[in-house]
C-alpha cells in the first residue's frame, strides 16, 4: 500500500464522480423499494437489461444516452406491468407476501439474467461515443469524459425526481402512499393505481441508468448481481426513500470505493458496498438520512 | 418408526448401490441431487419455518468447501475432519446471521446474507494460500475399502449427509422447536408476547440451517479436485435452494426433499440433453410459477386430495 495525498485527492475526485453515478443508479430503487416498500431485488438485472437494449439501439446508430431517454417509455410500462402481477399475485393475497414477494423478484431476476446470456452470450458488450475512451485533463489529473457524462445525468437523474416527488401533485400522492397508504384509502383515493404509476417511473428511471451503467464500462449479464449490493447499500444508507439522502450515500459508497480501490487495489473493491451494507444493517437500518 | 426403518432402506441401498458396477457417471450426476437435498432441507430450517430468508445458502456452501480446502491443505485431514470443520464454521457464520435478526426482518436479512456471500467470495479471491482468484487443484487421497473409486466413496458420504440434514429437519417441525419457529413466522411479536424464546430459536435455527450448509460444501472440493472462488461462492446454488425448498413445499420436511430431488434431477436431464443457460431459465421459470399459481409447493397441490 503507498500512501500520497495526491492518490487521495485523486481518489476523493474519482469517487465523487462514481458516487453521483451510484445514486442514479439506485434512485430507482429508492422509490420502489424505498418508498413503495416493495422487496424489488429484480432491480438491478432490470437496469442491465436496459444496457444492453441500449447496446441494441447503439448498433443502430442512436448516441447511448438518446437511447436511454428513449427506453424510459417502455420501461415505464414494464414497470407497470411487473408491479400489477406481483400486487394480483402478492400484495393483494395479504399472507406471507414477504417470502413470496422476495423469492418471485429473486427468480425474476434470474429469468432476465438468463435470457440475455441466451440472447447475447457471457461476453462483455460495450457501447461507442465521442465521450467514450477520451478523457478530459485536468493539471495532473485526467478525468475520462465518460464519467462526466454520467456524473451530469446522474445529477439532473436525482434532482427531477427529487423535484417531481416534492412539487406535482402525483408525485406528493405517492410519497402520502409511502407515509400512510390505509389514510390514503380513507380519503377515496386509489393507492393501487399510485403505486403501479410509481413503480413505473422508478423502472423507468432503470432505463436510463442501464444506459449510464453501459457508458462507464462494459456491461455483462451477471453484473446485476454486483449491483444488488451497491443499489441496496445505497437505498438503505440513505434511509428508506429518501432522494437527497440518495445522492448523500451514492457519494459515500463512491468515495470509500474509489479509495478501496486506490490504495488496496481492484480485488477488494466488490466487497466494499456489501461490507458498508452490513455495516448500515446492523448499526444503523434506519439509514443516515433517514425519516 | 416407519420414517427409520425407511431412512435405513436408503441407506443400505445407497451403500449396495455404491459399491455394484453402475456406470460412474449415475454417481456424479446422484452427488449433485443429494447435495441440493441438503442444502433445501437446510435452508427450510429457517426459511420455510421460521420465514426468514436466506439468499445465502452460496456464502455457507462455499465457507465450507474452502475450510475443507484450508483443513485438507494444512493438515491433511480426513474427509470426516473436513465435513465436521466445515459444519463448525457454517454454523458459526449462521449463528453470525442470527445475531442480525435481532433487529433485521424480511428482506433486510435477505439482503445481508446476499453480502455475505460476496465479502467471503472477496476474501477468498485474496488469499493466496487457497489459491486466490485462479483456484487450487487438489489431489485426491486413495479411497478406502470398501469403496472402488473416490466419486463412489463421495456418493454415500452425501446420501449420509442428506439422511442426517432430513432427520434433523423432521426433529426439529416435530419438536418443540419447531412450533416455537412458526409462531415466529406467523407474528414474532405475538410469540415473544406469549413467552416463546424468539432469539434462542432464531439462533438455533440459523446455526443449524448454516451447519448444514457448510456441511453440504465440505465434500465439492474433492468431487471436482479443484476449487476457484467464483464457482464455489455462485448465487446459482443460492437461487436453486431457494427454488427446491419452495417448489417441493416449505411448510413440511418433505418438502423440500421432494423439491431438490425433482428439481436437480429435472436439471441434471435439462443440463446434459439442452444447455446449462436453458437449466438455470428452467430454475428461475418453475421457482416464479410455484410462488405465483402454487404457493404451498408440490406438497400443497397433493394435499388436495391426499391426507397426510
Amino acid at each position: 500500500m503507498i500512501f500520497s495525498f495526491d492518490l487521495l485527492a485523486e481518489a476523493l475526485l474519482f469517487g465523487v464522480l462514481l458516487g453521483c453515478f451510484y445514486a442514479a443508479v439506485s434512485i430507482g430503487l429508492s422509490v420502489s423499494f424505498g418508498l413503495l416498500d416493495v422487496p424489488n431485488v429484480a432491480h438491478p438485472a432490470v437496469m442491465v437489461l436496459g444496457s444492453y437494449f441500449t447496446y441494441v439501439l447503439a448498433g443502430y446508430g442512436f448516441d447511448p444516452i438518446v437511447a436511454g431517454v428513449v427506453l424510459m417509455p417502455a420501461f415505464f410500462l414494464l414497470g407497470m406491468l411487473i408491479y400489477r402481477f406481483y400486487y394480483e399475485s402478492f400484495e393483494r393475497r395479504g399472507t406471507e407476501a414477504g417470502v413470496r414477494g422476495l423469492a418471485f423478484f429473486f427468480g425474476l431476476a434470474f429469468i432476465i439474467e438468463v435470457g440475455l446470456i441466451l440472447a447475447f452470450g457471457v461476453d462483455q458488450r460495450s457501447v461507442q461515443a465521442a465521450y467514450i475512451g477520451t478523457s478530459l485533463a485536468l493539471g495532473e489529473y485526467r478525468i475520462p469524459y465518460r464519467m462526466l457524462v454520467a456524473f451530469g445525468v446522474a445529477l439532473l437523474l436525482t434532482f427531477s425526481l427529487s423535484l417531481y416527488l416534492s412539487k406535482t401533485f402525483i408525485g406528493r400522492a405517492i410519497k402520502a402512499v409511502a407515509q400512510d397508504e390505509p389514510a390514503l384509502r380513507l380519503m377515496g383515493a386509489n393507492p393501487v393505481r399510485i403505486k403501479q404509476w410509481a413503480f413505473g417511473i422508478a423502472t423507468g428511471a432503470s432505463a436510463l441508468a442501464g444506459a449510464m451503467l453501459i457508458i462507464v464500462g462494459p456491461v455483462e449479464p451477471a453484473l446485476d448481481r454486483l449491483y444488488i449490493g451497491r443499489t441496496f447499500c445505497v437505498v438503505v444508507l440513505a434511509g428508506l426513500g429518501s432522494m437527497t439522502g440518495t445522492l448523500g450515500a451514492g457519494l459515500i459508497l463512491g468515495v470509500a470505493e474509489s479509495i478501496v480501490l486506490m490504495f488496496f487495489g481492484a480485488s477488494w473493491a466488490p466487497a466494499v458496498a456489501f461490507g458498508l451494507l452490513l455495516v448500515v444493517l446492523g448499526i444503523r437500518p434506519q439509514g443516515l438520512f433517514g425519516r | 418408526m416407519k420414517y427409520w426403518t425407511g431412512a435405513a432402506v436408503l441407506l443400505i441401498a445407497a451403500f449396495a448401490a455404491s459399491l455394484s458396477d453402475v456406470n460412474e457417471y449415475f454417481f456424479y450426476a446422484a452427488f449433485v441431487v443429494l447435495q441440493f437435498i441438503v442444502l433445501a432441507t437446510a435452508w427450510n430450517i429457517l426459511g420455510g419455518y421460521a420465514g426468514y430468508v436466506n439468499f445465502g445458502t452460496a456464502a455457507f456452501f462455499g465457507l465450507g468447501a474452502y475450510t475443507a480446502v484450508l483443513l485438507f491443505k494444512a493438515l491433511s485431514a480426513p474427509l470426516a475432519v473436513q465435513i465436521a470443520g466445515a459444519a463448525a464454521m457454517g454454523g458459526l457464520l449462521g449463528f453470525g446471521a442470527g445475531m442480525l435478526t435481532l433487529r433485521l426482518r424480511g428482506i433486510f436479512f435477505a439482503i445481508a446474507t446476499v453480502a455475505l456471500i460476496f465479502i467471503l467470495e472477496t476474501v477468498m479471491i485474496n488469499w493466496r494460500y487457497l489459491g486466490g482468484a485462479t483456484g487450487l487443484q487438489l489431489l485426491r487421497p486413495d479411497v478406502a475399502a470398501p469403496f472402488d473409486s473416490y466419486t463412489r466413496m463421495l456418493f454415500f458420504v452425501m446420501a449420509l449427509e442428506a439422511v442426517a440434514a432430513v432427520s434433523v429437519a423432521r426433529y426439529i417441525q416435530t419438536s418443540w422447536i419447531g412450533r416455537g419457529l412458526r409462531a415466529i413466522r406467523d407474528t414474532e411479536e405475538a410469540a415473544e408476547a406469549s413467552g416463546v424464546p424468539t432469539l434462542r430459536l432464531k439462533l438455533v435455527a440459523c446455526t443449524v440451517s448454516g451447519a448444514l450448509m457448510g456441511a453440504a460444501g465440505a465434500p465439492m472440493p474433492m468431487y471436482l479436485s479443484f476449487i476457484e472462488p467464483a464457482s464455489s461462492f455462485n448465487l446459482l446454488y443460492s437461487v436453486n435452494t431457494l427454488a427446491g425448498a419452495i417448489i417441493g413445499g416449505t411448510a413440511h420436511w418433505a418438502g423440500p426433499l421432494i423439491g431438490a430431488l425433482a428439481l436437480a434431477s429435472l436439471q441434471q436431464i435439462v443440463t446434459v440433453t439442452i444447455s446449462n443457460e436453458v437449466n438455470v431459465l428452467v430454475v428461475g421459470v418453475l421457482l416464479v410459477a410455484f410462488v405465483v399459481g402454487a404457493p404451498d409447493g408440490i406438497l400443497g397441490l397433493f394435499k388436495r386430495w391426499i391426507r397426510f
